[in-house]
């Protein structure tokens, strides 16, 4: 207890201080670090975003060939002249329910 | 040694310094001190504003946040309008001119004529901004850019497509180059498909990265995916069919609409002419129009089975009546109705097969101008369609205080009033869902309005029993019979209002409407060639084999099986079936 109270008043006396200017040293190289990591993450955001944006602009392009190339008159002409299918025909229907 | 150090320190003994040395350290100090403190007042009040502002500018941007169009679907998810990302190829004129060899490269890569692009830029010398290409896809304007040509850029822009091309064009309609709908659904639904764009206010650093985004911000918002209740599959096959008929028959138009009667939802709506909304040249022509909601015509023949159905409501009429309509013609004052082919005295299942005017003026002068009026507007034939579909065409219906004998006489075979195909599907609808009309819609989430009952279900069952006729043996539309299945139906061959009064002789609307399967329907479908010019006019030689081979196809697809199997020979005798209404399926997974 005595040496404590030697700490802060006695010889010691500028410790206080001291620990305090330390740790206000190091909140502030904190305060830097933060900030550059914050940076990096907007920046990685604004990236991400860019990519999102890459991606939808790539989903509606997929989705416009793949409507191109299923149009049912080009899946009809394929099936008619190349593959040589018709409509069916003098089919039967089986009925599950009896 | 001590005395030598103690004399040493005397001799630096402190002199009194002159007061004045000290003022001026001070004052120096303190002018310092003043100008200081009055620069940072100036910057820091004074100039302030100024500042952050001149500040904001150089790293503050505000950066667009582009909301996209909503895309527009068939009820099983196809698209039918989709936005995609392209690319604007623009260029400086005259930096571009500089380099010979790569006009004449860039010329190639954008399918234009070198020498022709030469003179395009050298017309325009003097500006700073021309486009050069019609928007093209970002792969395209890579391969342009990596020409790495002087004063060639790149802007990006969305472009709107379709790809299901000129197959629902007239439903689906069109944007203009500024991105809103001009047409069709596209103007109808464009508050819904319409995005708005957000903006994001961001610090920039020197490099032109990002460094902190969250100063205030406003949300884009995407526009609505809006979902029709087409069936793509059903609206191709009945915009193949339609065109087939069209080009056969030497037509100048025609249309097709089939919707599900139970829940009035549209499966499929074609006109023709047709465009191509693709192309930008093309959506100029008439064929923009979709007719079926557009245009109102008289509806001639194919308003008898509402006649018939008022009839029997009122109790006036008996299934089995009799009208005698001999000897072919019938006059009411100045006017004469005419029969093609005289019957004689025959039932009302023979009037509709053989669709005798004679036997309809009869029965609406029996009746008298004020229940047949009232007899057509619970039909909804003086109702709008309430599409929302812009253009969409009133019907004209007088009211009966104003028909004498002849308007009367005329009303009750279907002339002296307008209506839109998509009246006649709606009333016909009625008939086919037990007296209960529905509402028709395009939308799958069009708020819901219950339907209205224009006749009872008895009597819309012996209606579908009667119209049974038109496509049996005797009948006007054999050529509507679709094997294994029952098909009611009516034809209407309808002569058109010539330019100079009248109607014309040649020039005819040749109509069939009816419904799939005759005992429980599921489908109303019509069909309408306008003016055929390779012979024949009569709906059920023109109209009736397209509706054949367009309903056949929709019941398969819908998997609506050809219900002879366990159903009563005849269902007028029969007690009352239980109703089932099965809604058709929205999505069947894709193979």
């Amino acid at each position: 207890m005595r040496r404590l109270r030697e700490l802060f008043e006695g010889r010691g006396g500028m410790l206080l201080p001291l620990t305090l200017i330390l740790a206000v040293v190091i909140s502030a190289l904190a305060v830097v670090r933060t900030k550059h990591e914050n940076r990096g993450l907007v920046n990685e955001l604004t990236r991400q975003r860019a990519e999102k944006e890459r991606l939808d602009m790539e989903w509606a392009q997929l989705q416009l060939e793949e409507a191109t190339l299923a149009h049912h008159a080009r899946v009809e002409k394929i099936a008619r002249e190349q593959l040589g299918m018709t409509e069916p025909h003098d089919y039967a229907v089986v009925s599950s329910k009896p | 040694m001590s005395q030598a150090t103690s004399n040493a320190r005397q001799s630096f003994v402190a002199q009194a310094v002159p007061a004045w040395r000290r003022w001026v350290v001070f004052s120096l100090l303190g002018l310092g001190a003043v100008v200081v403190l009055g620069r940072a007042f100036q910057l820091q009040v004074l100039q302030r504003d100024f500042l952050v502002q001149e500040g904001d500018k150089r790293h503050i941007r505000t950066l667009v946040i582009p909301g996209h169009r909503g895309a527009i679907r068939d009820r099983r998810g196809e698209p039918l309008a989709l936005s995609a990302p392209v690319e604007m190829i623009w260029a400086v004129p005259a930096a571009l001119l500089e380099s010979p060899q790569h006009v004449y490269a860039v010329g190639k890569l954008l399918n234009r004529n070198p020498k022709e692009l030469q003179d395009f830029l050298s017309e325009r010398k003097d500006r700073k901004f021309v486009y050069i290409s019609d928007p093209i896809s970002p792969a395209e304007a890579q391969r342009v850019l990596s020409l790495k040509a002087p004063g060639v850029f790149s802007e990006p822009a969305y472009a709107r497509y379709y790809p299901a091309g000129e197959v629902a064009a007239q439903v689906v309609g069109f944007c203009g180059r500024d991105g809103r709908g001009q047409e069709g659904l596209e103007l109808a639904q464009e508050a819904a498909l319409a995005g708005k764009a957000g903006s994001r206010r961001v610090i920039r650093d020197r490099a032109g990265r990002v460094v902190e985004d969250d100063l205030e911000s406003k949300d884009s918002q995407s526009g609505q995916d809006l979902a029709l209740t087409l069936d793509l599959r059903i609206q191709y096959l009945a915009y193949r069919e339609l065109k087939a008929a069209v080009t056969r028959n030497n037509a100048r138009g025609g249309l097709v609409v089939i919707a599900d009667s139970t829940t009035g939802d549209i499966l499929a709506m074609a006109s023709q002419p047709g465009f191509n909304p693709n192309n930008v040249e093309d959506r100029k022509s008439s064929g923009a129009r979709n007719r079926a909601i557009t245009d109102g015509f008289e509806p001639g023949s194919t308003v008898k089975p509402i006649l018939v159905a008022q009839a029997l409501e009122l109790g006036i009429f008996q299934p089995t009546s009799h009208v005698d309509t001999s000897p072919g013609f019938f006059k009411v004052g100045s006017l004469t109705v005419r029969d093609e082919h005289p019957q004689g005295d025959v039932d009302l299942k023979t009037i509709l097969a053989k669709s005798s005017n004679v036997g309809a003026a009869k029965i609406g002068l029996t009746l008298g101008a004020e229940s047949v009026w009232s007899g057509y507007q619970r039909f909804g034939f003086g109702e709008p369609l309430y599409t929302g579909f812009p253009g969409e065409a009133s019907p004209v219906l007088r009211h009966y205080s104003e028909w004498g004998q002849i308007a009367t006489a005329t009303a009750s075979y279907g002339y002296g009033l307008s209506l839109t195909a998509m009246h006649l599907v709606r009333a016909y609808s009625a008939i086919a869902n037990d007296g209960l009309m529905p509402q028709l819609r395009l939308l799958v989430n069009a708020p819901h309005v219950p339907p209205q009952r224009a006749v009872s279900a008895a009597v819309a069952r012996e209606m579908r029993e009667l119209m049974e006729g038109v496509v049996q043996t005797g009948g006007t539309a054999q050529k509507a019979a679709i094997p294994g299945y029952r098909v009611a139906g009516k034809t209407g061959t309808i002569r058109k209002v010539a330019d100079g009064g009248g109607y014309a002789d040649k020039r005819h609307q040749s109509v069939f409407i009816g419904m799939v399967p005759a005992e429980h329907p599921r489908l109303v479908g019509l069909v309408m060639i306008d003016e055929p010019g390779a012979g024949d006019y009569y709906g059920g030689l023109v109209a009736a084999p397209v509706f054949s081979t367009v309903m056949q196809g929709a019941a398969r697809l819908l998997r609506i099986p050809p219900g002879q199997f366990d159903l009563p020979a005849t269902p007028l005798a029969a007690p009352a079936l239980p109703r089932q209404t099965v809604a058709l399926p929205t999505m069947e997974p894709r193979t």
